[in-house]
């Protein structure tokens, strides 16, 4: 029931903020921490539940297991189910949530009640996603992501806004029906074959299927997950998207949204067409490498922060495709190390660029220069998650990074070189970044107040978690692997590596 | 006739005597509260005898009606849409000049013929139910008398209609001559051995398929919906859009089950075409609108171009399909319609784009129900409208017609680009606007209109969240027509 909770906990907190917005604007924000609050606490319940279940019933996949008749004509059951991987990553969404709340506080003056009801609401179906275990079920909280994001975007966003999510939209919900095309194919195959009409994820595995028909189901689910990861070239609407979001909602679909793609290649792509993945492999790994470079490069060309640390994004997520397609266990354990290092140093980047941006008036990198000797904290806390972001030994990105590129060695040399290139270009473009915003001349001459007490103290907790993940990565690399070794597909290459 | 077949057709019968009543009334004493206060307790009085109908369901009445639980569903359907444009029309009226009591006679008319379309067994039926809809729709768009672009409608809807009826009855007629029958059933009967039609019967299909794709509005007869969804006011409008369309669908969806039309590979080629002109042409044609009852014709073009791929998909979950789908695409039509419906002001409808900007802040609850209604429109989750799509493409899917499908996912994101167009227009900032401001100081919503809105709109969650009820009823539904 615990799962349930941490769903309907969120959705029933969205309308009341909206509702009590009238009794004055304070009261959407302290609900919207309490109900996050609320969360984290159910959600730390289960991490610490974790190590005693896993040593009392080692045969059982799952964490925690619901299970309910939804639409019984099509077989559609409302199926919540929790591993490691989904805990690492609905812990990664709830803290990032909190921060996100925190970043918006004295950001969102006008109608707070609507945007902590939209802001809710996402998080909500990013929980969804990551625990559903139907696949109609999934896809409904796949989609649900979708409307509250494009209010946060098109209301509270930037200039160009209406254009960014219109545009996120789009591109999204193309994949998304792509998607939901082959979940249907997929489930007709497996009526067909065994007469059980299901969207039941466990039923649905291991449906052996023509390798034609399975490559291009497989492509139907890649479609949603690549425009979300993004995957060069379907990352057009990113960009604009991260830059016009006002920053609790960078926060989120930097640190989440893009984790969903993963999560989904992880969870479901791969598991549900192993045969068509492994043939498909080496071009999602040209296309990881591409995304790295890409990206890294075009992080390098930007003079709005905003856009730089959306294009880091693209490069950081390349390393995801990257090792998942790797298909070793390294490189896997690496990608969802990667994925949660990722969206704690470019939420915090979001956050601190957002501050930045509410003082100045300006996300314009020329504009700027020489603002530590005016925000000293300002700098000291962005050079920590800069270093972090270009993937210094000590923090998250480094193991997630040297994972991956350690995995994928084993497969394919030439393509790791080049992906390694992308750890030197982040080099490059990380401290561009300080450089040309704190340091030299001041370009005009800025008063602004430094970052309060309130940003110290998420940024603070944010700087932990970084350096938690940097130094003993173990809790969570146990976590995922146990997880990764029960997803069918992965679980032999897993189990073997393991052992050796 | 024996007593069943009276209380079979009681829903009829009553629809009927309301339409008397409301027309003595209009001639004695003359009060538009009691009249339309008449007409909805005529509507919920008909719509509460289906239940007693369906008691002796299915039933034969005489060889032109077949009460059978389709023909209750659809009706029930037609009886609730009437009834909610029954009480938006009411409160459209009360802010326009001129008396209002014939309205009323002509919308329960209307809704008789529909109701016999529904229930149609033979070409006269078919025929005469028809016609009872369109003359009394004829009058309905033309109603508002002051206004130029009503009439417009009115005489551009008679002269094509009336062509179109033409083409209908030319249709049957080599029909009849081919089969020497007019009913379905034994139509049916006598194509039994048969795997290809003759050329004759061919004819005659097509032609009843141009008078049918004429009161569907689907590409190439399309012409006359924008003009005529602009024109008449919103409440009729939305009645032509649901009600008018929902039986002719009824009637196609029933008469090419029966004759099991998609035997012809040449009528399955030509309704594709037809499907797919109409999905392209609807929501490419949307995209260039500022006016949103426009849009919204030319979408509702796009949603029956969706239906027929269900239709062509045949087999039972075909049928379910349709179903499902028509139902939901009621709920939303009335809501979207309902609301432009409740902004007009007298004399001025609420139909351009610029009447909405900023909707979001200035009445949010109005506005609220349009996007959860434009939502449901672009099948989002959560919404009817999804669960409405997901039936399509499940059973596009299951008969394999990948290439009709892949089209409607693209017609899909297309269509999402025009509704998001119009909610972002409502999300606009007032601050930065003028006309904002006149918005805001429009006519209250009333307390009749507001139910209607809220009733919809718990619909539309309700068989987006949980349509495992509707989907049982639509299974015994589709029993009962595959199995008769």
């Amino acid at each position: 029931m615990i799962l349930v909770w941490l769903i309907v906990l969120l959705l029933a907190a969205g309308p009341v903020a909206w509702l009590l917005d009238r009794r004055g604007s304070q009261w959407p924000r302290w609900i919207a921490l309490g109900a996050l609050a609320i969360d984290l606490v159910l959600a730390l319940i289960l991490w610490t539940e974790r190590e005693a279940h896993v040593s009392i019933s080692n045969q059982g996949m799952w964490l925690a297991d619901l299970s309910a008749p939804w639409i019984p004509r099509f077989g559609i059951t409302f199926h919540l189910a929790l591993d490691g991987l989904s805990l690492l990553l609905v812990l990664l969404t709830i803290f990032l949530g909190v921060t996100a709340v925190v970043a918006s506080w004295t950001e969102i003056r006008e109608r707070a009640g609507f945007f902590y009801f939209n802001l809710l609401w996402v998080l909500a179906g990013v929980l969804g996603v990551f625990l559903a275990m139907d696949l109609f079920l999934f896809f409904v909280f796949w989609e649900m992501m979708l409307v509250p994001m494009y209010f946060l975007i098109s209301v509270w966003g930037h200039e160009h806004r209406v254009y960014a999510a219109v545009k996120f939209f789009l591109f999204t919900q193309a994949g998304s029906l792509l998607m939901l095309i082959a979940i249907l194919g997929l489930m007709f195959i497996h009526a067909q074959q065994t007469g059980v009409v299901t969207f039941d994820y466990q039923q649905l595995l291991g449906t052996t299927m023509d390798q034609t028909v399975a490559l291009w189901l497989m492509l139907g689910f890649f479609a949603a997950f690549a425009v979300k990861l993004p995957a060069v070239p379907f990352h057009a609407w990113l960009p604009d998207a991260h830059t016009e979001a006002p920053t609790g909602g960078s926060v989120i679909l930097a640190g989440l949204l893009l984790k969903t793609g993963a999560y989904g290649l992880i969870r479901f792509a791969v598991p549900l067409f192993p045969d068509a993945a492994q043939a498909f492999a080496p071009v999602a790994m040209a296309l990881g490498v591409i995304g790295i470079l890409y990206g890294a490069v075009l992080a390098f060309a930007q003079t709005d922060l905003k856009r730089l640390v959306a294009y880091s994004s693209v490069s950081h997520l390349g390393f995801v495709l990257l090792g998942i397609f790797s298909w070793n266990a390294i490189a896997l354990e690496g990608a969802v190390m990667q994925m949660i290092a990722h969206g704690i140093t470019t939420g915090a980047l979001f956050i601190l660029v957002g501050a930045l941006q509410e003082r100045l008036g300006t996300r314009d990198v020329r504009r700027m220069g020489g603002l530590w000797a005016t925000v000293p904290r300002f700098g000291a806390v962005t050079l920590v998650f800069a270093i972090a972001s270009l993937g210094l030994p000590g923090s998250g990105n480094f193991i997630g990074e040297f994972l991956v590129l350690l995995g994928s060695y084993r497969v394919n040399v030439f393509v790791t070189v080049l992906a390694a290139l992308g750890l030197v270009a982040a080099v490059i473009y990380s401290l561009a970044l300080i450089q040309r915003t704190f340091h030299g001349s001041a370009n005009e001459s800025w008063t602004a107040p430094d970052l309060s007490t309130r940003h110290l103290v998420t940024l603070g907790a944010m700087i932990a978690v970084q350096v938690w993940l940097g130094l003993y990565p173990q809790p969570v690399l146990d976590a995922a692997g146990q997880a990764l070794q029960n997803l069918h597909g992965f679980g032999e290459v897993v189990a073997v590596v393991s052992k050796g | 006739m024996a007593t069943e077949d009276f209380i079979a057709l009681l829903p009829l019968l009553v629809t009927a005597l309301s339409s008397l009543v409301v027309l003595l009334l209009a001639a004695f004493h003359r009060d538009h509260e009691l009249v339309a206060v008449v007409t909805s307790l005529g509507l919920t009085v008909a719509f509460l005898t289906l239940s007693v109908s369906a008691g002796v369901a299915p039933r034969q009445v005489t060889p032109l009606l077949l009460i059978d639980t389709y023909a209750i569903y659809y009706a029930g359907l037609i009886l609730v849409a009437s009834l909610a444009v029954t009480i938006l029309s009411y409160g459209y009226l009360t802010k326009q000049e001129g008396q209002h009591e014939e309205f009323y006679a002509l919308l329960l008319f209307a809704t008789l013929g529909a109701i016999t379309l529904a229930s149609a067994s033979h070409f006269a039926s078919f025929f005469l139910g028809l016609e009872l809809l369109s003359v009394s729709l004829y009058v309905l768009i033309a109603y508002v008398r002051t206004d130029v672009r009503p009439l417009e409608a009115g005489i551009k809807y008679l002269i094509l209609s009336g062509t179109s009826s033409a083409f209908l009855l030319f249709g049957m007629a080599l029909i009849y001559f081919q089969s020497g029958t007019m009913e379905f059933a034994r139509t049916a009967a006598l194509l039994a051995g048969s795997v290809e039609f003759s050329s004759t019967f061919l004819v005659g299909l097509a032609m009843i398929m141009t008078g049918v794709g004429f009161k569907l509005a689907l590409v190439p007869f399309h012409m006359w919906a924008p003009d005529v969804y602009q024109g008449a006011p919103a409440p009729v409008t939305a009645f032509v859009a649901t009600v008018s369309k929902g039986a002719m669908v009824a009637l196609l969806l029933r008469y090419f089950v029966e004759i099991a039309a998609f035997r012809s590979e040449i009528l399955w080629w030509a309704v594709a075409g037809i499907a797919v002109l109409s999905m392209f042409a609807g929501n490419l044609l949307a995209l260039l609108q500022s006016n949103i009852k426009r849009l919204l014709a030319y979408s509702s073009i796009a949603h029956l171009g969706y239906l027929l791929v269900a239709l062509l998909a045949a087999g039972p979950l075909a049928v379910e399909a349709v179903t499902f789908y028509l139902t939901a695409y009621f709920i939303t039509t009335l809501g979207a319609f309902g609301v432009v419906s409740v902004l007009s002001k007298p004399g001025d409808e609420s139909e351009a784009m610029e009447d909405y900007r900023s909707l979001f802040w200035n009445r949010p609850w109005v506005a609220g129900v349009f996007t959860i209604m434009l939502l449901s429109l672009a099948g989002i989750p959560l919404t009817a409208g999804f669960i409405g799509k997901f039936y399509v493409i499940a059973a596009g899917v299951d008969s394999s017609l990948w290439v009709l499908i892949v089209l409607l996912v693209v017609n899909s994101v297309i269509g999402l680009f025009y509704y998001l167009r119009v909610i972002v227009v409502m999300a606009a900032d007032e601050r930065r606007d003028v006309r904002a401001t006149e918005n805001a100081q429009a006519l209250p919503v009333s307390y009749a209109d507001g139910l209607v809105l809220a009733a919809l709109s718990g619909c539309l969650f309700w068989l987006g969240l949980y349509p495992a009820p509707l989907i049982r009823l639509v299974q015994t539904i589709q029993r009962g027509l595959m199995g008769s």
